[in-house]
């Protein structure tokens, strides 16, 4: 690689000249480059998970001190603390509906899939940007403008959306049933408007910079996991956020323009509705139409950065590579078919519950195949703990325990004890929030030099990592217990029922853990915004990767590589490869140029191989002619 | 003056934390470890692996144990068993799984962290192995899923035709009982007739709903099927009665039901949990507004003779407000003056 981009210095200059130069708004705001939209989308994304964590704190207050006088949070809060020095219930569940919006959508969605598509694509696949730069841009300024609605919708009189993140109706549509259905409500489906035409242009443009702008060489079966992962998610996320918006747009019908899509034979607050006809399950079907890829979408991602880590740092190629992405595309195609499974009991048809329990155990094959793969991984390697392996050893791990649990929710027969207690709490906290959040964190760690052109601090990150993979354990595996025992969600308080009277020890345990967590974050914030300006220079290629992103300059500037994009000629998995002299070969490096390491059939490609680069040679020099 | 001396004390802690981490790396710039591909703190993280796996484990399982009475609802109905032995079967099925996983996991890390003379093995692929664990977890769910499958197609089969009819109704927080009376049918309802005194919005028009009777509390009969024909008023409810095993939406427009067979009255619970105070509840598990935690009603089971009873002897609604009657053709207010002279007599 070394040779190749001295081959190309020459023509790097001719490049240089045509580099408009970037003012602060072109360059930070405004800008059309996808590795400060991806920047902006982290940055953002942070922002809103500190958000959404904090709502969690403020909530679990409430639920292990329910004796607590909250009054030190008047300031802040104002009238949604009672004369009591209570949280008021209705804003409990506006917390509880905001801290699962933010998170789901805004955090993982946007701030996981935003970040590393667009930072990692172009530079994966060798491309000078997205597809499209500008529609890229406008991706990131509907996502923020979302946030602010979304944002602003915390301060209103009314309290922002109270009725769950899934938002059903009749209580979403019914500002008469809980406050928060009002203005709030209406904040809320905005906010999502802009949020689905964000990630629908973010979409179109992964998929279409993936297919269309792959370097020579980069061949579909020379994808880093990452980036098929990242394809993947795109797809999903194309096929259903649309549905999301059509049953929102029927929502807003209902709410606004007395339609009867969702509601029907309502009487409430002494007054009898003229509504019929509608029906609040057919919500249900068209919001988990969504609902459920959107896990995948979530989730996806975050398998795809930890291939790429645990294959670098274990020093091995991930083990089965097409069976990784079999499984990712048996995954995307299972998404769409098993959404009523989060319906057994909402009164659909019994048969259909029997067919939906089918379908879903038959997505817990490939996510069993994903785990195995990573576990045979990690076997006979050579690991390296950096702290992007610790949080990705992690993923594993509550992908493991929170997709164990999804076997008991998807039987209907079980489901019928456990639907809406804390079992599920504790299940998709697991597999979907903390798998995707350490997914995340892994991608911050492990691209960081990339980004910044520092490094992070490892110790600090080794403190990061322990705190918060026993923190997440302490906070969500009790929930199982408390599940079991028939705990119901979006509980303010327990008092009231003699079966849930019980476990205060447990639930303040839970809470203590949950603030100590929050609080362990605040060492990974200062660690990346320290060593963004104070970190250590980066090398180019800190973890001895082989992935084309190394390739580039320490801070790539606009088209990423300053002379010509480099060919791959291997796959991006070639670690400790028997003969070679280093444990890892670059996707840049010809096969012609290790006869000592090749299999047999790579053997047999270097000819051919040897013939295209001659016919590249030639084009190349006539190229250079012309100028 | 609290508040200032925590302040000084989380300043002072700070810049603790902030003095070793400027120590820390100003030795490791020294000794040279950040050039190293692993440095000393590889082995370190190695070792808490197996430490996590180790003190996880033992906490995993003392408290599974010490706990379960607690956690572990007592059953009180007959498809309870069945969900609750199909619960612990996939309990040990994936126990298993969980712990080999994780035990995998969490050794791996230890016994192949980075040593500068060794080469980790270069195995990229092994059909064989892919098909086997594909094969087996799709065999093991197959079998769950066909268990579960019997079960949940036995609970949602249609009600026995001689079961006891309970209408539950939620709303905006408590949940309304209303039973069919002598003739076992409910009578029609409609939401526009709900008023003050007809909170269940029942058509006195419909013979049927003439003998319906409200309840404070749900009482049904030991050992014999009940079933529950659920509705809502405003927005979505749930009725989950956990000793039941038994949870179901209630929809507004949308009646749903569920039906069961109740193993135990409430005396027997009382004495098996050694508990006089015990009771069955039903709570709400569909977020439903402010007061969704408290929607409480208590379910009593009792011998089928006390149960029959105790039914002859409640008042219809009409026999509790007569006014209800009024503006009834003749025929059906005939039918409830009859009823209303029987109760007086």
């Amino acid at each position: 690689m070394a040779t190749a981009s001295a081959a190309h210095h020459d023509t790097a200059h001719d490049h240089h000249d045509h580099e408009h130069h970037d003012n602060f708004i072109t360059k930070y705001i405004f800008s059309q480059d996808h590795k400060m939209i991806g920047k902006q989308f982290l940055v953002t994304g942070i922002f809103w998970a500190l958000i959404g964590g904090f709502l969690s704190v403020l909530f679990r207050l409430q639920l292990g001190f329910p004796d607590l006088s909250l009054e030190f949070l008047r300031p802040l809060l104002g009238g949604w603390i009672d004369e009591a020095g209570k949280l008021d219930p209705t804003f409990y569940l506006a917390l509880v509906t905001m801290h699962g919006t933010i998170m789901v959508f805004f955090v993982l969605t946007a701030g996981l899939s935003g970040t590393f598509s667009n930072f990692l694509i172009p530079l994966q696949i060798g491309a000078r940007d997205m597809a499209s730069g500008f529609m890229n841009m406008l991706s990131y300024w509907f996502f923020f403008i979302s946030g602010v609605i979304m944002f602003i919708s915390l301060f209103i009189k009314t309290g922002p959306a109270g009725g769950g993140w899934v938002i059903y109706p009749p209580l979403s549509a019914l500002e008469q049933a809980i406050p928060g259905s009002g203005l709030g409500m209406t904040l809320w489906l905005v906010a999502m408007v802009f949020f689905i035409a964000s990630s629908l242009m973010g979409g179109i443009n992964y998929i279409t910079t993936i297919i269309n702008l792959r370097t020579k060489g980069m061949s579909f079966s020379r994808l880093p996991l990452t980036i098929w992962a990242f394809f993947l998610t795109a797809v999903i996320g194309l096929l259903s956020f649309p549905v999301l918006f059509g049953a929102a747009l029927l929502l807003v019908f209902d709410r606004s323009f007395g339609t009867s899509f969702y509601l029907s034979d309502i009487y409430v607050a002494g007054e009898a509705l003229p509504n019929t006809g509608g029906s609040p399950v057919l919500f249900q079907h068209l919001f988990w139409f969504l609902g459920h890829p959107e896990v995948y979408i979530v989730l996806l991602p975050a398998l795809g950065i930890t291939s790429e880590v645990i294959a670098t740092n274990s020093r091995k190629p991930i083990f089965g590579y097409k069976a990784m992405i079999i499984s990712m595309l048996g995954i995307t195609i299972l998404s769409f078919i098993v959404w009523a499974h989060h319906m057994f009991v909402s009164g659909m048809n019994p048969f259909l519950g029997s067919i939906f329990m089918f379908l879903t155990l038959i997505i817990a094959v490939p996510s069993a195949v994903k785990v195995f793969n990573y576990l045979t991984t990690l076997w006979r390697g050579n690991l390296v703990f950096t702290p992007a392996m610790l949080f990705s050893i992690g993923l594993v791990s509550f992908f493991i325990s929170g997709g164990l649990t999804g076997i008991f929710l998807g039987n209907s027969a079980i489901d019928i004890q456990l639907h809406d207690t804390y079992f599920v709490v504790a299940h998709f906290h697991l597999v979907m929030g903390s798998a995707s959040f350490f997914g995340m964190v892994a991608g911050v760690y492990h691209w960081f030099p990339k980004m910044f052109g520092r490094m992070m601090d490892a110790k600090l990150g080794y403190v990061h990592f322990w705190l918060t993979f026993t923190g997440v354990y302490l906070v969500f595996f009790p929930m199982h217990y408390i599940g079991i025992a028939g705990f119901p969600r979006r509980y303010y308080s327990w008092t009231n029922f003699s079966f849930t009277d019980l476990y205060t020890d447990l639930n303040m345990f839970v809470s203590a853990a949950a603030i100590i967590t929050f609080a362990a974050q605040f060492i990974f914030l200062f660690n990346f915004f320290y060593s963004m300006f104070r970190g250590r220079k980066a090398t180019l290629n800190p973890w001895r990767s082989n992935t084309l992103e190394w390739t580039t300059p320490l801070e790539p500037g606009h088209g990423n590589w300053p002379g010509e994009i480099p060919a791959v000629y291997r796959w991006p998995y070639d670690y400790s490869k028997p003969g070679a002299a280093e444990d890892f070969i670059p996707q840049t490096v010809p096969l012609s140029q290790t006869p000592e390491s090749n299999l047999p059939h790579e053997q047999e490609m270097v000819k051919l191989e040897l013939e295209i680069m001659k016919e590249e040679a030639e084009v190349l020099v006539a190229n250079e002619s012309k100028h | 003056m609290y508040g200032f001396l925590i302040g000084v004390g989380v300043l002072l802690v700070l810049s603790i934390v902030w003095m070793v981490y400027r120590i820390q790396t100003l030795v490791s710039v020294v000794k040279g470890s950040d050039k190293k591909i692993a440095s000393g703190s590889n082995k370190v993280n190695a070792i808490l692996f197996i430490l996590f796996l180790l003190g996880t484990g033992i906490l995993m399982f003392w408290y599974s144990i010490k706990e379960f009475d607690n956690y572990q609802l007592p059953i009180a109905s007959e498809h309870g068993v069945i969900t609750d032995s199909l619960f612990w079967i996939t309990m040990a099925v994936t126990g298993v799984v969980f712990l080999i996983t994780h035990i995998l996991l969490f050794i791996f890390p230890y016994k192949y962290q980075y040593k500068e003379d060794r080469k980790a093995t270069f195995y990229p692929d092994n059909n064989k192995l892919e098909i086997i664990w594909t094969a087996v977890p799709a065999v093991v769910l197959a079998g769950l899923v066909i268990s579960g499958w019997v079960a949940w197609s036995d609970i949602t089969a249609p009600a026995p035709e001689k079961a006891h009819v309970v209408e539950i109704m939620g709303y905006q927080f408590a949940w309304e009982i209303r039973y069919p009376g002598k003739d076992n049918v409910l009578g029609d309802y409609d939401y526009r007739l709900i008023t003050a005194s007809n909170s269940h919005g029942v058509d006195f028009t419909d013979k049927n709903a003439l003998d319906d009777f409200p309840s404070p509390k749900v009482v049904i009969p030991k050992g014999e099927p009940v079933l529950f024909k659920i509705r809502a008023r405003d927005v979505l409810h749930s009725v989950f009665a956990p000793h039941m095993r038994l949870k179901m939406d209630a929809v507004p427009g949308m009646p749903t039901r569920f039906w069961f067979v109740p193993t135990k009255t409430t005396e027997e619970m009382r004495a098996e949990l050694n508990d006089p105070e015990f009771e069955y509840e039903i709570a709400c598990t569909e977020i439903c507004g402010r007061g969704h935690f408290g929607m409480r009603r208590v379910i009593e089971v009792v011998e089928p003779e006390a149960y029959q009873k105790w039914y002859a002897e409640q008042k219809t609604f009409i026999q509790q407000n007569p006014a209800l009657a009024e503006g009834l053709s003749t025929e059906v207010k005939e039918l409830a003056e009859i009823q209303l002279r029987e109760s007086n007599k």
